[in-house]
């Protein structure tokens, strides 16, 4: 498999997951959010399939542009710029590199530019952070996707939607921090990290 | 367009943008206000894209943008970094600010006593 094929895989994967989590989804946020994570994030994935379904990819610039740019237009929440400004992050640095633990911690500088988060405050970035972290060592397993996810549980939010809630925000996994975690697990599955 | 400054309002909700155009169109009828409210289908949310094309539709060279809540912002962010206008995020409550500043730009008031006058009116980061 050349390795756009893989990266459009992981997508593809990712998806699916999104679409059969989006109630889910959107039960975490009615705990602590405004109820559509799981709306918002179904839209734009499907709207990201029907683009790269269309398209040919040779470049991961283009793919991920494509990407971003659909998330951005469709999501409507705060997902959307977020993921957004992460593909399109790291369809700038694929200009450079294809090392999957490069293109995601530019994904990664990408939401923090963006929602200004930092790790500790409940937010997706409390999943991107330590899985960007292992990447690197190139040690990242499921369990650290899980620990991670686990660990916003316990968390005050004191960013997005849920900060309004205070104290009241803590004791509920974070909807951004899940889907993230879905985007992971299935980066794991499709193989992106195998050489 | 007959004032060199417009604003733009950015809501979750269609309607509140449209609510508020219409009070501040009681105080500000020389000034040039449009609205991206919602979602391009309708839904409670932001687009980025209703947000790029009503800053691109302005005659004006100069815009002074409003918005409630984070999505919002990261959008109108995100449409300010790709236009030619110059565009300023306004990080004042939102009827307030953008009644203030309505009230400023019909009475020809400068920019920097404008922003003077909406500093008290800041409430996001």
């Amino acid at each position: 498999m050349s390795t756009t094929e893989k990266w459009i895989s992981w997508i593809s994967q990712f998806t699916d997951q999104i679409i059969e989590h989006k109630a889910d989804l959107n039960q975490l946020d009615s705990a602590i959010g405004d109820g559509d994570h799981g709306s918002n994030m179904d839209r734009g994935v499907k709207a990201v399939k029907e683009k790269i379904d269309q398209g040919d990819y040779e470049e991961l610039t283009d793919l991920f542009k494509d990407i971003g740019m659909s998330l951005v237009s469709k999501v409507g929440g705060a997902s959307g710029p977020l993921y957004g400004s992460a593909f399109i992050s790291m369809a700038k640095a694929s200009k450079e590199t294809d090392d999957p633990s490069l293109l995601l911690e530019a994904g990664l500088d990408g939401i923090t530019k963006r929602g200004k988060a930092d790790p500790g405050e409940k937010t997706m970035v409390d999943v991107w952070h330590p899985v960007v972290d292992s990447l690197k060592k190139g040690t990242l397993a499921q369990s650290d996707i899980d620990e991670a996810l686990e660990s916003t549980k316990d968390m005050k939010a004191t960013k997005g939607r849920a900060s309004y809630l205070g104290d009241r925000s803590i004791g509920h996994i974070d909807p951004g921090a899940q889907s993230s975690a879905y985007l992971f697990s299935t980066l794991l599955e499709a193989g992106v990290l195998d050489d | 367009m007959t004032k060199s400054t417009g604003i733009l309002i950015v809501s979750h909700v269609k309607e509140i943008a449209e609510g508020l155009v219409q009070l501040l169109d009681q105080i500000a009828g020389d000034i040039t206000i449009k609205t991206a409210g919602g979602t391009d289908d309708g839904e409670i949310g932001t687009s980025f894209d209703l947000i790029s094309d009503t800053l691109e539709s302005f005659e004006e060279d100069s815009v002074l943008c409003f918005y409630d809540l984070g999505s919002a912002k990261m959008n109108l962010e995100m449409a300010i970094e790709t236009t030619d206008k110059e565009v300023e995020l306004m990080r004042t409550a939102l009827i307030e600010g953008a009644y203030t500043a309505a009230s400023l730009l019909q009475a020809d008031v400068q920019p920097k006593e404008l922003n003077r006058q909406l500093e008290k009116l800041i409430i996001k980061e």
